[in-house]
């Protein structure tokens, strides 16, 4: 198995000055679940971005499902990100549309008939605990509802990476909990992840990589590579 | 995989008409707009070819008065009357002999007592040419012109100085019609364009979470596109309706004045085609707007 994402020396600094990644090398394997831990402006989300080519690197090389995105051109983008699912902090749902369209959109972009879009739609919320709220409005949803919703949406279109920012920042302990279940029950059908959180209490107990950032580094570098798999 | 493309741009099309709905106050606000701008034109190329059709319909009664000699006698004169009548361009003609204008004067004029202190008669007889419909002005002065050089004829009228006005004011004011009509689509595609821009500015989330989810430019940009599509075919209605309306206001005193005039000139609207293609201009002007507005705007939404 290869990996699914690998950074060398990568560095970002944004117009204005701010270095916020400096010479970052890491690799997450096919398959693997990783956590990207840090204090906030320790460079967490601008890595994710690169990955998830919202932002450029200023230096190093991107490689993501063996594609250089260096070599992705501005109009191929959109056709790459497609590969990716991407969680937030803010859930980012469209709230004038309801949950089933909303967790549809990936596979309409893709312009899946509307018999495949039911179905896997459908699955998908079945996956996440939410198929009887299908026709109801993101707004008249709790908070963990709502990332529910945006999780469903993110492995709709069955993406082989999954990456998340901050996915259980704005709710409490215990959906944070389930939160965290749901990703553990993907990793085990094969999706890699890497999942960015500052909660290091709740991922202590995990038996996943932890790769720390601190001010734009990696600060251990043994947790740059995936762990040695016992023999 | 064709079929499911034209599903898509229908899907589209619907959900665009869909969300013009749910905003009904500022659609129609719009649509009004547009409605009266392409009104405007339309309205004057409605006046102008209204006129147009009474000048052509009184030159198809155009004649021609052709004042004889005294020294033609009647049988020259019908004779005259009968070679002219056999012309390619000519309706028919009838001669009115020196008599006849005599008895016709006293009996419509009033003046009759007056011409018996007369010794002599002094009316002239006289061929009355009807020239056929389908000829222009200039072909009709020119055979005109041709008749009055016939011999024993002294004088060849035509009244149609005023028809040449007529049509001259006509041609001015359609050229004006066609500045305005310009300056009019301009203002349409300025309408939908800042409507359009308004949109974009309002879906700013909205896109940028489309294109998170990895929508290309065509996807994002195609709901804008068919908004500028209904403003403009939905403005194209409302022109429609305008204009039907003011038709139906005109009727009225159009179809007294030409009673006046014993016409029976009737007021017509813009009728199936030209109603086809002003719909088609509003759709053609919305979508343009839409795409110049998308083309400046979109590109500058951006995921941060």
């Amino acid at each position: 198995m290869g990996d699914i994402v690998y950074l060398h020396r990568v560095a970002k600094r944004y117009p204005g000055g701010h270095d916020a990644l400096s010479d970052v090398t890491l690799t997450l394997e096919q398959g693997e679940m990783a956590f990207l831990t840090g204090h906030s402006g320790a460079g967490k989300s601008t890595l994710l971005k690169l990955i998830a080519l919202i932002e450029r690197p200023t230096r190093g090389q991107v490689v993501i499902n063996n594609q250089n995105i260096s070599k992705v051109r501005r109009s191929q983008v959109a056709r790459f990100r497609r590969n990716v699912g991407v969680i937030f902090q803010n859930f980012n749902l469209l709230n004038d549309r309801t949950v089933f369209d909303n967790v549809a959109l990936p596979l309409v972009i893709r312009g899946e008939t509307r018999d495949t879009i039911a179905r896997r739609v459908r699955a998908a919320l079945d996956t996440v605990g939410l198929l009887d709220k299908e026709r109801q409005y993101p707004i008249v949803l709790s908070g963990g509802e709502q990332q529910r919703v945006g999780i469903a949406r993110a492995i709709v279109a069955k993406p082989p990476l999954i990456l998340a920012d901050e996915p259980t920042g704005n709710l409490d302990p215990e959906l944070s909990a389930e939160i965290m279940d749901l990703f553990q029950r993907f990793n085990e059908v094969g999706v890699s992840l890497l999942i960015a959180t500052h909660d290091v209490e709740l991922i202590r107990s995990l038996p996943y990589r932890e790769i720390q950032l601190k001010g734009g580094h990696i600060a251990d570098r043994a947790a740059a590579a995936p762990y040695e798999t016992p023999q | 995989m064709i079929a499911e493309y034209f599903k898509r741009h229908a899907q589209t099309l619907v959900f665009t008409l869909g969300r013009l709905y749910q905003r009904p106050v500022a659609t129609a606000l719009t649509t009004l707009v547009i409605g009266i701008t392409l009104a405007l034109p339309a309205g004057l190329h409605l006046m102008v070819s209204n006129v147009n059709s009474v000048g052509y319909s009184w030159e198809g009664s155009l004649t021609a008065s052709l004042f004889l000699a005294d020294s033609v006698d009647d049988k020259a004169g019908q004779m005259l009357a009968s070679d002219i009548r056999s012309r390619e361009s000519v309706r028919g003609t009838s001669y009115i002999s020196r008599q006849q204008a005599l008895e016709e004067f006293r009996a419509l004029s009033g003046f009759g007592e007056a011409l018996d202190l007369l010794d002599h008669n002094p009316l002239p007889a006289v061929v009355v040419v009807r020239f056929k419909t389908n000829q222009s002005p200039d072909a009709i002065n020119a055979t005109v012109r041709g008749l009055s050089e016939l011999p024993g004829v002294v004088e060849a009228k035509l009244d149609h100085q005023w028809l040449d006005r007529l049509f001259a004011i006509l041609a001015t004011v359609q050229r004006a019609a066609m500045i305005i009509a310009a300056l009019l689509a301009i203002a349409v595609i300025l309408t939908v364009g800042n409507t359009i821009r308004l949109d974009i500015e309002n879906r700013k989330d909205e896109i940028v979470i489309m294109k998170l989810v990895g929508a290309s430019d065509a996807f994002v940009r195609r709901p804008f596109l068919y908004t500028g599509f209904w403003y403009g075919f939905l403005g194209g209605i409302a022109a429609l309706i305008l204009l039907g309306i003011a038709v139906a206001l005109m009727a009225g005193p159009a179809g007294h004045l030409a009673a006046l005039y014993q016409s029976s000139f009737v007021i017509r609207g813009l009728g199936f085609s030209s109603s086809l293609g002003l719909l088609g201009i509003g759709v053609a002007l919305g979508w343009f707007g839409a795409a110049w507005t998308v083309a400046r705007h979109l590109g500058a939404i951006v995921p941060r």
